[in-house]
């Protein structure tokens, strides 16, 4: 053994305050504010990020995981642009989890950039003040004399110029501006954001270097598969544990007792050996027969019985009730009745759940790939009966997230079998235990009643959605909001819920909610355009142009959405395009994550009835400043492939289980059926916002709207079936 | 059992029971850790190594079946002419987002490139479709196989 694979960078307060101390010189940048996101978990901030060199080097600290959104180059940018110094001298690193200095540090909800676009352009522009009191001091004159260029401070009088390497130390000593006080750079001004920048790791990604949890690798140790059962939190009635420990190469078998909650420790049985093979033979070894559980009896059949019987029940909790939706409809020119689906999809991260833990001095040292260390931490310190304190987190580089890794099953899993096997443990998932115990995005049905007038005006909306949950509680991420598009653009709305229980684990799926809500609002205004005799395009304006009060999600403008519709259309020449047969365009648009997203697809059907998605047109409002346009459109084209990826698979579940298992079950997109992308910005008059996920919602209801327009098929459930779309 | 391999041009030896598969030898044994493991089954090609400039699923070939085979794994991919030119392509159209697949589809391409070196968008479909992105970077890994065979599009 011997080597070390240590991929974390561990760029810990603790060690900044060694090299400070120790006289490397390096200013070290030290704020106190609580920002938006720090203020809600109460904690005092001590925010620490950018260390400059003697040398000129900069060190930037990016807080938040990096799961491939390239926050990891985003963030550090924010600083690098106002402390005034060139990107060829930056560095960064990855911070460990260390909420008191860095606040909530977090990969969800397409959030870093709204939150972090403010507070980090400060952080940096508070650096570049301090570096020019420096100056001023040194050179006895005023701090309003002096400018920077990048990396230096200028006197233009006496046309004295010094480095930052040269006044680093100098200017550590200097008291820390307020951060109100300081004024930012105006957009023209920039040098770094907005420029096209390659994400820092991306050397180490093409050259194979250690990067990615799965990568860790640490002296003496050892390697760990973990069979739980495939009913979810069903327990071990009886297991060979002698047949595991009889495989060559493996040191250790045992059972975990673990718990019922379905995002902790679930039971199951831990084998522990020298190479993941071992292990994982080991494992396949154990015959274990697991207890009878009560969701045994769940299956994917079950649950569309019992939507149907609660959708004949016409019950349901109202969410929502305006107008009159009933009188509406009774005096609608036309009506459109329509049960809409959407089944359970997987996360299928490609690096499949892994973490590497150690327990060693009373103190739990984890290594994880996840979205969210701290909720993890505090996981594993109530778990394993530690103290919150002695459970220390290291991130890595994720092989990608799409919210399966905001939930820390793996880490608590680590962590245990670690501390039982009294040596560092690397716990490696296969795919097939990856795709069984994930955490779903939720199935879902819809009946939608809805009318338009003689001038094919929207005139009701009946949406009743039957979804999962018990009491009150709604599943995690099997909710709607009564504020979803199109309430409040409606005079005669209604939103009824129904639940049924679920044995299932389900849980945020990149665009959560939107992902599936998008497909149904918008291929349902799509029905009733069609009923109306109302182009597609001219119903979503007409619907915009009702000046609402607000949306969802902090208020949706239809102004501003109704630009990207326009725009959408015009690039993909919407109602001038010559078509063939079986050929069609199908527009959409959702607001999600603060983003203003309307796609066209143009489908081709054959007559098979196998849908190949020939190209999508993207226009997009995320505000006045692309930060790093490189990661913005890879962002988007994944996005949007991601999307139209997720039409085609399910998972099902019978007896309780999961029915899939790996990718050849649970297909995803291939390189073949990617469309062609083309993607247009409107820049409008506000503060930019994230791209992790905007741009998926609007791509599945503009693909199945584009079938429509192909066949004159409409796809109300998904995945998509081919012998539904084939010709005649 | 001991097996003398030659990886990357070194020579190295394993002692693994035979039907362990170059992927974990590769990873557990011999510390590279760029070739990943996504399936296990041949599915999604993010195990994607050289035997003798020929891609192989390194989760489904098990050592036994190596020989003396030469095996180049995404560590050695900047040694090769073609992969150097291909690596390059994808760092200048930074290709990746989470990169776990890149291993893969990198040395998949640069097999392609070495036997074909102007591929058609159906010669790349067919050489790559084994590869599966979970980001989707499929517009990017089109477009850099195009720039590193030198059809700037
Ligand atoms: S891990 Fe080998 S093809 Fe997926
Ligand atoms: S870049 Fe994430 S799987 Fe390809």
């Amino acid at each position: 053994m011997g080597i070390v694979q240590n991929i974390t960078e561990g760029f810990s307060p603790s060690r900044r305050a060694v090299l400070a101390g120790g006289g490397a010189g390096g200013l070290i940048l030290a704020f106190s504010f609580a920002g938006k996101g720090a203020a809600a978990d109460g904690l005092a901030k001590l925010n620490a990020y950018v260390q400059i060199a003697p040398d000129g080097i900069v060190t930037i600290v990016s807080k938040n995981p990096e799961i491939g959104q390239g926050i990891k180059t985003s963030l550090p940018m924010l600083i690098a642009e106002e402390l005034d110094v060139d990107w060829a001298n930056v560095r960064t690193v990855q911070a460990g989890n260390d909420p008191v200095a860095y606040g909530r540090q977090f990969a969800g909800g397409s959030m870093a950039t709204p939150l972090h676009w403010d507070q980090l352009r400060q952080v940096g522009a508070a650096g570049r003040a301090m570096l020019i009191s420096a100056a001023a001091a040194d050179w006895g004159v005023e701090v309003a004399s002096l400018t920077t260029e990048p990396g230096v401070v200028v006197h233009a009088a006496s046309r004295r110029r010094a480095t930052y390497g040269a006044l680093t130390a100098k200017a550590a000593a200097q008291t820390a501006p307020e951060l109100s006080s300081l004024k930012l750079k105006d957009a023209s001004a920039y040098r770094i954001i907005g420029q096209p920048i390659p994400q820092v790791d991306t050397a180490a990604i093409v050259t194979g270097q250690p990067l990615f949890g799965i990568d860790m690798r640490l002296p003496g140790m050892l390697y760990a598969a973990y069979a739980k059962a495939p009913v979810f939190a069903a327990k071990v009635a009886s297991v060979d544990l002698s047949a595991a420990q009889g495989v060559k190469g493996v040191r250790k078998a045992f059972v975990v007792e673990g718990g019922t909650e379905l995002d902790g420790l679930l039971p199951g049985v831990a084998v522990v050996a020298d190479s993941w093979w071992a292990a994982n033979k080991g494992r396949q070894a154990l015959n274990i027969q697991w207890t009878d559980h009560p969701t045994s009896s769940q299956s994917t059949e079950g649950y569309a019985g019992q939507a149907r019987s609660l959708k004949a029940a016409k019950g349901g909790k109202t969410l929502r009730s305006d107008g009159d939706v009933e009188a509406a409809l009774a005096a609608s020119a036309k009506t459109v009745e329509a049960d809409y689906f959407y089944p359970f999809l997987s996360h299928a991260t490609l690096e499949p759940q892994n973490c590497t833990a150690h327990f060693h001095d009373g103190k739990m040292e984890i290594w994880a790939p996840t979205q969210l260390p701290e909720p993890g931490r505090q996981l594993v310190a109530k778990t394993l009966g530690l103290a919150p304190e002695n459970v220390i987190v290291h991130m890595t580089r994720c092989g990608g997230g799409f919210g399966r890794r905001l939930m820390n099953d793996y880490m608590v899993e680590a962590a245990w079998i670690a501390r039982e096997a009294g040596a560092p443990v690397k716990l490696v998932w296969t795919r097939e235990d990856d795709m069984r115990h994930d955490f779903y995005r939720p199935a879902g049905f819809h009946h939608f009643r809805g009318g338009v007038d003689a001038s094919g005006n929207i005139t009701a909306w009946a949406d009743h959605f039957v979804t999962f949950g018990e009491g009150e509680a709604t599943a995690r991420s099997a909710g709607m909001a009564p504020t979803e598009f199109p309430a409040q653009f409606l005079d005669n709305y209604k939103l009824d819920v129904s639940m049924m229980p679920l044995g299932v684990p389900t849980g945020p799926l990149r665009a959560p909610g939107s992902n599936a809500i998008a497909f149904v609002v918008q291929s349902f205004i799509d029905e009733l355009a069609h009923a109306g005799g109302v182009d597609p395009v001219e119903m979503r304006l007409r619907l915009l142009s009702k000046t609402a009060a607000a949306g969802g999600q902090g208020g949706l403008n239809a102004e501003r959405m109704a630009g990207v519709v326009r725009l959408a259309a015009e690039k993909a020449g919407w109602g001038k395009t010559t078509l063939g047969p079986r050929q069609g365009q199908g527009i959409a648009f959702h607001y999600s994550h603060l983003g203003y997203f309307a796609e066209v697809a143009q489908v081709a059907v054959t007559e098979d009835g196998t849908v190949k998605v020939e190209k999508v047109w993207i226009a997009a409002d995320v505000g006045r400043q692309i930060i790093n346009p490189l990661g913005a459109l890879n962002q988007i084209e994944g996005s949007v492939i991601d999307g139209i990826s997720e039409m085609y698979g399910q998972i099902t579940i019978k007896d309780g289980q999961v029915e899939q298992a790996n990718f050849d079950t649970f297909p995803l997109l291939r390189i073949p059926d990617a469309p062609v992308i083309e993607t247009h910005f409107i820049k409008s008059d506000n503060p930019p916002t994230g791209l992790g996920e905007p741009a998926l919602p609007p791509v599945v209801p503009a693909v199945t709207n584009a079938i429509f327009a192909a066949t004159g098929k409409r796809v109300r459930s998904l995945p998509l079936n081919a012998s539904e779309l084939a010709a005649g | 059992m001991a097996y003398q391999l030659n990886v990357n041009g070194k020579a190295m030896t394993a002692d693994v029971d035979p039907d362990t598969p170059l992927l974990w030898v590769l990873r557990d044994t011999l510390g590279l850790v760029g070739t990943k493991f996504g399936c296990g089954i041949a599915q999604c090609g993010a195990c994607t190594v050289h035997a003798d400039g020929a891609p192989i699923r390194a989760c489904m070939t098990p050592i036994e079946a190596i020989g003396d085979a030469k095996i180049t794994t995404i560590e050695g991919a900047s040694a090769l002419e073609v992969g150097a030119r291909v690596q390059k392509a994808w760092s200048e159209l930074d290709v990746a987002q989470c990169g776990y697949c890149q291993p893969g589809q990198i040395m998949s391409a640069t097999a392609l490139l070495t036997q074909n070196p102007s591929p058609t968008d159906d010669d790349i479909d067919a050489a790559m479709a084994g590869n599966i992105c979970r980001c989707a970077t499929y517009v990017r890994i089109r477009a850099a196989i195009k720039r590193a065979a030198g059809q700037e599009a």
